[in-house]
């Protein structure tokens, strides 16, 4: 069961390339400076795979996915 | 000149002299010296009034039954937060080897309440630290403090060694001067690092902080109330304040008053009071500016009758906050002192986290073009404000978009005067200090 996961930055370690929204535009959109803002931080079952991908492949390591998985 | 340099504290006429026999401060002010002496209260004279603290190490049940007492006072954070001190208390006393951190770094250029009681009352704040050490099992407590009072805490250290005092050993650190080193996290990195920077949460303070151990971050004045609570109960110390925000609490009033001052003022004193103690307006206000540089704007008409809590001001979208009133004259823009304030908030951002550093270097660009009626874009710089409000990793621009919504809401007549072009204002004093701009 892994309904609940959050989806969370860390501010600091992000430097704003922006993959992130490009890989999971359902849930991350970016802000005027390029910046992550993550719309709905629990994250649908349905989207469970693009966000543990979306983690993965962030070059700066600043996302996280927490809670049941 | 900073503006701090003006700030005294006004002792109160109701005080007593110092007596023989200790005994329980039935009036304010608890926590400064009374009478007019001037420096700071030698432990001599400190014991003289409170008593001598109880210094041994406490045995578990003890310390279990300070910390519900601490938690029946109602006591909660004087820094800003608001957070009850019981919960931080039980929250490092569960973990191994704690340490402990008193926080006098007071980074804000407007307020001046911790610099003052750790001038007037080091020993009340070296108590509250040592105690609060003793209560969580901490063998150590490092003590932050502005650069200004630095002397005289070492000299008050000084005094408890010769005498023996203190079973937990105490350090003194000059704290950064910067705006963002006051946040616990960013005075921990400070300590550890000589880097005034928050850093991630998680993992919380409490849990691994300085040195990689649990550590409490306590407020100096919320230890200097620790002291006493310790000292004379629960009960004593509610005897002042409202039953939801029971106590004292150091008050800096500046602006248009007559004499800017520090002042212990009971919370719920309504607020004509407590600019009252502050020998008064100076000149006609139009607004206030309550609780610091991350607080709210007021109409000041609205809040005069308010209780100063952060319940009574809550009507007015406004708090308690760092203990802060700041009183705007009639012939001042808000707008514009509203826009140096937020230059300097945008400056001071760690230059950590993206929204901040660029989020808000933009807004301060926005809102001064506003302030100085150029073409500005209300709408961009609403949606500017959404946009980076909670997006860092500290609470820094969380805090300079609150005072920027409350400027827009108080000074919403003079937004459309500046659009055309024009100001009502026709005085120039500054009345928010800033520091001089530093090179980037």
């Amino acid at each position: 069961m892994r309904t609940g996961s959050k989806l969370q930055v860390d501010p600091i370690a992000c430097d704003g390339r922006g993959l992130c929204a490009e890989i999971l535009p359902e849930l991350i959109t970016l802000d005027d400076w390029g910046f992550p803002i993550i719309r709905d931080r629990v994250v649908p079952d349905r989207l469970h795979e693009e966000a543990r991908e979306t983690v993965r492949i962030c070059p700066k390591l600043a996302l996280r996915l927490e809670g049941p998985h | 000149m900073r503006a701090h340099d003006d700030l005294r504290h006004q002792p109160s006429q109701a005080g007593q002299a110092a007596q023989a026999t200790p005994q329980r401060p039935d009036h304010l002010p608890r926590l400064l010296p009374t009478g007019f002496a001037a420096g700071p209260a030698r432990l001599a004279e400190h014991c003289a009034r409170y008593g001598t603290p109880r210094s041994s190490s406490l045995d578990r049940r003890r310390r279990e039954a300070l910390i519900e007492e601490v938690e029946r006072s109602g006591l909660t954070g004087r820094g800003g937060a608001g957070f009850p001190t019981a919960r931080k208390l039980a929250a490092v006393a569960a973990q191994r080897s704690p340490v402990v951190v008193a926080n006098g770094t007071e980074g804000e250029p407007a307020s001046a309440k911790d610099k003052v009681l750790l001038a007037r009352s080091p020993h009340l704040v070296l108590d509250g630290a040592v105690l609060a050490a003793e209560m969580v099992g901490a063998s150590q407590a490092v003590i932050v403090v502005h650069h200004s009072v630095r002397e005289i805490v070492d000299d008050a250290v000084a005094e408890r060694r010769r005498a023996g005092f203190d079973r937990v050993r105490t350090r003194v650190v000059t704290a950064a001067d910067r705006f963002v080193a006051g946040e616990a996290s960013a005075v921990v990195h400070w300590i550890e690092d000589g880097l005034p920077t928050p850093t991630r949460k998680p993992p919380r303070l409490a849990e691994r902080g300085l040195g990689g151990k649990p550590t409490l971050v306590q407020n100096v004045e919320t230890l200097a109330h620790l002291a006493l609570i310790a000292r004379y109960g629960a009960s004593w110390f509610r005897a002042v304040g409202t039953a939801e925000e029971p106590g004292s609490m150091l008050v800096t009033i500046l602006g248009a008053v007559r004499e800017p001052c520090v002042h212990e003022v009971a919370i719920g004193t309504p607020v004509q009071e407590v600019l009252a103690l502050a020998g008064g307006a100076s000149a006609p206000h139009q607004a206030l500016l309550l609780g610091g540089y991350f607080g709210t704007w007021v109409d000041a008409a609205a809040a005069a009758s308010l209780p100063f809590s952060s319940a009574g001001l809550a009507t007015l979208g406004a708090s308690v906050g760092a203990g802060l009133i700041a009183a705007l004259p009639g012939d001042a823009c808000g707008l514009a002192e509203t826009a140096r304030v937020v230059r300097y908030l945008a400056d001071e951002s760690a230059g950590q986290c993206g929204p901040c550093l660029f989020g808000l270097d933009a807004i301060a660009g926005e809102f001064l073009r506003l302030a100085e009626g150029g073409t500005s874009d209300l709408g961009m710089l609403r949606r500017w404000l959404g946009q980076v409000d909670g997006r860092g990793a500290c609470s820094h621009p969380d805090g300079t978009v609150r005072l920027i919504r409350s400027a827009l809401a108080a000074f919403r007549p003079e937004l459309e005067q500046h659009a055309q072009g024009w100001c009502r204002a026709t005085g120039t004093a500054c009345i928010l200090p800033v520091p001089p701009r530093r090179q980037r």
